[in-house]
């Protein structure tokens, strides 16, 4: 019983960082209709900044984080004005191969600058596990998962309490309607692809934390945020939280049940159930 | 008046034209193991052929229909298995496998293909890479079909029907009638009632629905053609090279090779992937000799960087770019 909460607990707090990185790609997704096909990568390369601004750069814990998340926004908002905010008035076609072109520039690029090793930082780089009524919390999982918690509802309340937050929804609702009102959808948009993308480095730097980096890893995690972003629906932010905590559950109990190899099995068939009985997702508009 | 029959004779002349382009390209690709003798060639010609076959069945799902499928992989592999599992427990020709693959095929991409091809292409592009993963993963670690080890085909070959020949030159021509076999189905589809619905589909199919085109029936149909031929590619991999591993049979990479050589050439247009493979096989050839182990991450960095442009710049691939040059010089002359 007491490891099976283990299971969970550890499910639960995977499952937050899941959902800080998707609810970036979500953000995106809905607003423009397009999907970031290399955001598992921008997640990677988060974690690398991680990596190396621990071991060149002697940053401390909120260091290596805040350079993540900045280096990653400044990279979003290039590659929207670079490339998808050309993209976007082709055609489909375009749209899915810019980003996937892009997913191959950057997993091979860290391949072959960093080698096809596995690297990691200190375990202890957090504090040592503690035994909290039997139930064994390592303290990386547990900053990562509660940070990344906190960090994606702030995301929820400063997309619907703010004034900037307003602005990039009205975007999303309707583009010349709100260039009409005086807002510019190109700085909005642009906001946005910066936002998913220091979602996606902030959450790379507090994996690096207790999962091992590689130039690959964008691989499983890009599929895990397209599960997630289509499981809670296009465009939400909390369906995106909501999904990104279940999916972490799902892979933690398969795990466990089954064994680590099959733990991305019952995700993606978990996937195309859900685009079999509920294309829209836990909290989607119909698409 | 004038006007009209300069512009007729100037089409016919067109129409002669093209018919010599045509024959000079079928005699080039009849001729071109016989021309040089030299293993090395047929090996290249073949694999050129090969790529052409997979990205021009890919071409019918996402250039013609432009649904762009990331996981046509998975009928590339199961073509590729089922002629050498056939082999592996009856014994029997692998060529029985064929036509066993395709059916397989085209089950899994009815499966695929009946929630997803009714959302939005993205849903479908995502769909497609995650199922190719989960039988990527599945085969990986299902001991019948040889789990992370693979399968192996007939080593010496008891008669013709094993399909194992010495030289690339008799693949070479196996390739070679299997890419017509494509080329001429994708060229009837295109000239059809079919082919124009792929092509309102492919330009809105909102518009297109609304002026009563049963959409998600015929993309469901392009994808089924589509998942065949694909088989077939890979089937035609597994009886050449004797040999298929998780990674060779269901890589996400394969699929990339198969979007690549098509887009790059001109996705949607006839002869756009074999454009594309007669560029891309011979390169990617070269970057392997040359740097090795390493060459394969700097192939796929190129790759990447090709799809970007192509999708930033020109999305109609080369011939589309042909096309504006032969706008802009040649048929400018011939009109003073």
């Amino acid at each position: 019983m007491m490891v099976l909460l283990q299971v969970i607990v550890a499910g639960l707090l995977i499952g937050s960082v899941y959902a800080l990185f998707s609810s970036g790609l979500t953000l995106v997704w809905g607003m423009m209709n397009v999907i970031n096909f290399a955001h598992g990568e921008f997640v990677m390369l988060g974690m690398y900044v991680a990596f190396w601004g621990l071991t060149v750069f002697h940053l401390g814990v909120i260091g290596f984080g805040f350079a993540a998340a900045v280096l990653l926004f400044i990279l979003g908002v290039l590659v929207y004005f670079l490339l998808i905010k050309s993209v976007m008035r082709g055609p489909m076609l375009a749209q899915i191969l810019s980003t996937f072109g892009l997913l191959l520039v950057l997993r091979y690029s860290a391949f072959m600058a960093f080698g096809s090793d596995f690297v990691g930082l200190p375990e202890d780089i957090l504090g040592p596990s503690y035994n909290v009524g039997g139930i064994l919390l390592s303290a990386p999982k547990v900053v990562a998962g509660v940070t990344a918690l906190v960090i994606t509802l702030g995301l929820h309340f400063m997309l619907t309490k703010t004034m900037l937050g307003s602005r990039i929804l009205a975007v999303a609702e309707n583009r010349n309607a709100a260039m009409l009102m005086g807002i510019r959808p190109d700085r909005m948009q642009a906001i946005a692809w910066g936002i998913s993308g220091a979602s996606a480095g902030l959450a790379g730097a507090l994996i690096a934390t207790f999962y091992p980096v590689s130039a690959t890893v964008g691989e499983s995690l890009g599929l895990i945020a397209f599960v997630v972003v289509t499981f809670g629906g296009f465009g939400s932010v909390p369906g995106a939280m909501l999904a990104g905590l279940i999916i972490g559950l799902i892979e933690s109990l398969s795990a466990f049940y089954f064994g680590p190899v099959y733990q991305d099995v019952f995700v993606y068939a978990l996937f195309v159930l859900v685009l079999w009985v509920r294309p829209h997702g836990l909290m989607g508009k119909a698409p | 008046m004038g006007e009209t029959t300069r512009l007729d004779g100037e089409s016919a002349l067109n129409k002669v034209i093209e018919k010599i382009l045509w024959c000079v390209l079928a005699l080039f690709f009849l001729l071109f193991p016989l021309s040089f003798n030299n293993p090395y060639y047929e090996q290249l010609g073949s694999l050129v052929l090969l790529a052409a076959i997979s990205a021009s069945a890919w071409n019918l799902i996402g250039g013609y229909a432009g649904q762009v499928s990331v996981g046509n992989v998975v009928f590339f592999g199961a073509g590729a298995y089922l002629p050498l599992l056939i082999y592996k427990l009856w014994g029997l020709s692998p060529l029985y496998g064929f036509p066993v693959g395709m059916l397989i095929s085209v089950l899994i991409a009815v499966l695929i293909g009946i929630p997803t091809l009714r959302l939005s292409g993205h849903y479908f592009s995502m769909a497609t890479i995650a199922v190719a993963e989960l039988i990527r993963i599945l085969v990986s670690n299902w001991d019948f079909v040889g789990a992370s080890v693979g399968l192996t085909g007939p080593a010496v070959a008891k008669n013709w029907s094993d399909l194992v020949f010495k030289s690339s030159v008799p693949y070479y021509y196996m390739f070679l009638s299997v890419l017509v076999l494509i080329l001429v189905t994708t060229y009837l589809i295109d000239h059809s009632r079919f082919g124009y619905y792929l092509r309102a589909i492919k330009a809105g199919e909102r518009a297109a629905r609304s002026l009563g085109v049963p959409v998600s029936r015929y993309k469901l149909y392009v994808f089924m053609i589509s998942a065949a031929f694909t088989s077939l590619a890979g089937s035609l991999y597994a009886v050449k090279f004797g040999f298929i591993d998780p990674s060779s049979g269901f890589g996400l990479l394969i699929s990339v090779n198969m979007i690549i050589v098509a887009a790059l050439g001109g996705a949607g247009r006839l002869l756009g992937p074999l454009l594309g493979a007669v560029i891309l096989i011979p390169l990617q050839a070269e970057t392997n000799s040359i740097f090795g182990g390493r060459g394969t991450g700097l192939t796929y960095i190129l790759y990447g960087a090709i799809i970007v442009l192509i999708a930033r710049y020109e999305p109609g691939g080369l011939l589309r770019l042909w096309d504006l040059f032969v706008d802009k010089y040649l048929s400018a002359r011939s009109t003073k």
